[in-house]
């Protein structure tokens, strides 16, 4: 007879582990939040209790300015929860301090992948198969179309972008937290050990980064310099300024965004983007059927995302699977 | 493949004419013959492989991927093309290009019977992005804003000639244009034309603006409300070009085979009709020519229905003299005696209208209420025939109600019983010479005006030349000209343009002019009466 697992309780604004009366990355304030890692969607002010990694925690103390009932948890140790059950934090891959949360109760094991990646990230240590009986698993590039390309080819077509402009500079759009400082990882490792421009809003989490061990080279504010200063130079930003006034005082940007989402032609277009980067932190199509096939749960239950397509990938695989429509978990800009 | 397909993503994320034409001419400069040559006919729609269709794609996908999976994908990409491209099965063997001609090759030795199983031979040779540069030349569907004006005036910038010359050397030669490339490239002789019956580029006019002319120096002649047509006889085969070069000898078989003599003749194609008498007489309005136009093949009741003819403006070539570098009134002469020689039925000549002055002519065109006409042309009678629209040569003053010419360049679904038609549509002008990197501008919308033949029309026009889409509204390539009737129009803080039209109302479908040709900012903001 199969198991209803009915000791864990997707709802649209989070999932709701009962017998520990704790939440899993709810979109509204509760008592006790379990935080797989910081980006906004998941990670919100407001709780009474919020488990998380070290380094999310200290990402949410940027963020959010306190660290009020905070409560670290690092990757591997296991923490015990009120009504007899246990939850342990394993790399997830997906930005630093990312996790996969496994809930064990009365011999059941859970695993919540929150967001995650399969590929190797400098900033960050590498997702690990745990054995499960329900992986609960996020479907962002949930679709066969979306393969990312190995991120060092997209590095590649960015430094090129940059040797055959060199009266320009070349503007990257990046998410604030995590894609910016992977793809700065990146094009440290690439051997472009120039100096990099950021936004003002991109500073304080590369900081934040580097102290938390993340070498990320020589970078300076576009603010502190002149255009002049600028030409033959990165710098990134957060998506929204791309087209923006603030990327006036840029000489001439060749527009780029470093997104999952590049990888379709018309959402590049729409983006106004002239240099699509198919860099992301999120699992590709590969990577997210491929984590099913290693994990070998008894179910998936699909979070947010293209649920469609992963669905019937389970289908077609004779592997049993349900979609949650968890609410609130956009991820535009990756 | 690899440069090629770089090429066309460049162009897809590129949006500047300027840039384009800069993508364009370097690959055009760089790449080795002949695989520029097919490169070139396949970024103009010059190629066709009649073993790939569009459901080839399909077909070789659904034996590859699940069908709800690929209608999944599918639906979120938009594209048939890229949407395979990005789904096949990344072969185990490291990608080996095949070069453009190699590609080209093959695709033509496929037939239908052999696609199935050639055409994933290629595909495996190639990463994603050839993939998708190789579906999009086999199925003949590159639309990515590239018309044939752009690749033109690309060549001539790659190879520093005039874009004239290219024009001229062109027509008649097929892919890869081996004697083109090596006429510019490696400065050969230019591919012989005389023994072909090509298109001269048209001679074109300014608007005339609140200046008055001294008709000692212009002629004046009424502009016809037809379409601007060209007739080559050469060697006893004749042509029909449209005004953008297109070839319509078969929509127009009457006018084709009625030219006795070798020439090269500009003139206005107009339909019969009775209703209107009019200055001269025997022409019906567009709309009785519209009947006619986009049609590849003619019945025999339409030909008797609606018998065109041409109405002729000028004489370029007679009987292999070129009267080109004539002055006016010499090139007059000539046609005059010519006209005289012709099949009355289908030629006949447009007439100087015999003003004595500016202020005479102005009230003979205040007068004149014939549909089929549009306006007056002044012509100096001094000048040559040159191609394009060279300043203080010809002028148009057209008639009331305000007339621009736009390009289409969004278009909205209606509401009630149109809600399946995109009929709202909004249009715009250049801000500057389209030929030197203007950008088209919104100056207005309008939802009327047209017939429901015609709004059949452009609704399959705006699904078929769609490039994006926001929500409702899908952008489309921008390629179709629509001549706009307005009031008036007025000066505008809310309008990027910095104009508002009023009243304005799709006047009539120019499938005849190319968008480049459309009007600019200025010319609208010319007629400001505020």
């Amino acid at each position: 007879m199969a198991r209803d697992f009915s000791w864990i309780r997707p709802e649209p604004w989070g999932i709701h582990v009962v017998p520990a009366d704790c939440w899993i990355d709810p979109s509204r304030p509760v008592d006790r939040a379990l935080v797989t890692h910081g980006h906004s969607d998941h990670a919100r002010g407001g709780h009474g209790e919020t488990v998380a990694t070290p380094e999310t925690l200290a990402i949410m103390k940027l963020r959010y300015a306190t660290s009020e009932g905070a409560v670290p948890v690092a990757y591997h140790e296991t923490l015990s929860l009120r009504g007899g059950v246990s939850a342990t934090y394993i790399p997830a891959g997906h930005v630093l301090g990312s996790a996969q949360i496994l809930l064990e109760h009365a011999g059941e094991r859970i695993i919540v992948t929150g967001d995650f990646k399969r590929r190797a990230d400098p900033t960050c240590p590498p997702f690990e198969v745990t054995a499960c009986d329900v992986l609960i698993t996020e479907a962002t590039f949930g679709l066969p179309v979306f393969r990312h390309p190995p991120v060092e080819h997209e590095i590649a077509k960015l430094l090129a972008a940059l040797a055959a402009n060199p009266e320009r500079c070349v503007l990257v759009g990046a998410y604030a937290l995590g894609k910016a400082q992977r793809l700065i990882a990146e094009l440290r490792r690439a051997g472009h050990h120039d100096v990099i421009y950021l936004h003002g809003a991109m500073e304080r989490m590369c900081r934040l980064y580097e102290e938390l061990g993340v070498d990320l080279g020589d970078l300076r504010l576009v603010s502190d310099v002149t255009k002049a200063d600028l030409v033959g130079r990165v710098v990134v930003a957060p998506p929204s300024t791309l087209n923006d006034r603030w990327s006036r005082r840029l000489p001439d940007p060749v527009t780029a965004m470093a997104s999952g989402w590049m990888r379709v032609r018309q959402r590049a277009r729409q983006r106004m983007v002239e240099l699509p980067l198919v860099i992301s932190d999120h699992a590709d199509w590969d990577e997210l059927t491929q984590t099913v096939i290693d994990v070998n749960p008894a179910e998936t239950w699909i979070t947010h995302g293209r649920e469609e397509a992963m669905l019937r990938w389970c289908q077609l695989n004779q592997r049993r699977a349900r979609a949650l429509a968890l609410v609130g978990y956009e991820d535009e800009d990756d | 493949m690899e440069r090629f397909a770089a090429l066309i993503d460049s162009l897809v994320y590129t949006r500047s004419r300027n840039a384009k034409l800069k993508l364009l001419a370097d690959y055009l400069r760089e790449t080795p013959d002949p695989d520029r040559g097919w490169a070139l006919a396949a970024l103009t729609d010059g190629l066709d492989f009649p073993a790939v269709k569009s459901s080839t794609i399909r077909n070789l996908m659904s034996e590859r991927i699940d069908p709800v999976l690929w209608t999944l994908s599918r639906d979120y990409v938009g594209d048939s093309a890229e949407t395979a491209s990005l789904l096949w099965p990344t072969p185990d063997a490291p990608p080996d290009p095949p070069t453009v001609s190699e590609a080209v090759d093959a695709l033509t030795r496929m037939t239908r019977a052999n696609v199935m199983a050639e055409l994933p031979r290629l595909l495996d040779r190639l990463d994603a992005e050839g993939r998708y540069a190789l579906l999009k030349l086999a199925t003949g569907a590159m639309r990515i804003g590239i018309s044939s004006r752009l690749a033109k005036t690309a060549f001539a910038q790659a190879f520093d000639v005039s874009v004239e010359d290219v024009e001229e050397h062109w027509h008649g030669q097929q892919a890869p244009y081996s004697a083109l490339f090596d006429w510019a490239a490696h400065g050969a002789a230019a591919p012989s034309s005389e023994d072909l019956p090509l298109f001269r580029p048209f001679m074109l006019a300014h608007p005339l603006e609140d200046a008055q002319l001294d008709l000692a120096d212009y002629a004046a002649e009424w502009k016809w409300d037809g379409i601007r047509v060209q007739v080559v006889r050469v060697a006893g085969d004749t042509r029909v070009y449209s005004r953008s070069g297109d070839d319509i000898s078969g929509t127009f078989p009457e006018i084709a085979s009625a030219l006795d003599l070798d020439a090269v003749l500009d003139g206005e194609l107009l339909v019969r009709g009775i209703h209107q008498g009019g200055e001269e007489g025997g022409a019906a309005s567009f709309n009785a020519l519209q009947q006619r136009l986009g049609r590849k093949t003619v019945s025999k009741k339409m030909l008797a229905e609606s018998p065109a003819f041409v109405r002729l403006y000028d004489a370029l070539i007679v009987e292999g003299e070129d009267l080109r570098t004539l002055p006016w009134r010499d090139r007059r002469a000539r046609l005059e005696t010519l006209a005289a020689r012709l099949d009355p039925q289908h030629f006949d000549l447009s007439t100087v209208i015999p003003a004595a002055d500016f202020a005479e002519l102005a009230a003979i065109r205040e007068r004149a209420r014939d549909d089929a006409i549009e306006g007056v042309m002044l012509k100096r009678r001094d000048s040559p025939y040159v191609a394009g629209r060279k300043t203080g040569l010809w002028y148009k003053w057209k008639r009331d109600p305000l007339l621009i010419d736009c390009v289409l360049m969004y278009a909205q679904r209606g509401s009630g019983k149109r809600s399946s038609f995109y009929s709202d549509y909004t249009f715009g002008c250049w801000d500057g010479d389209p030929d030197a990197g203007a950008e088209l501008l919104p100056v207005g919308k309008a939802y009327f005006g047209f017939t429901d033949e015609e709004l059949k029309w452009l609704d399959r026009h705006v699904r078929n030349h769609t490039v994006n889409r926001f929500g409702p509204v899908r952008e489309t390539d921008k390629s179709l000209v629509l001549e706009v009737a307005f009031d008036s129009v007025h000066l505008s803080k809310r309008h990027k343009s910095g104009l508002a039209m009023r009243f304005p109302r799709i006047h009539r479908i120019r499938m005849d002019k190319p968008a480049h040709e459309a009007d600019r900012i200025e010319t609208l903001k010319a007629m400001v009466r505020d």
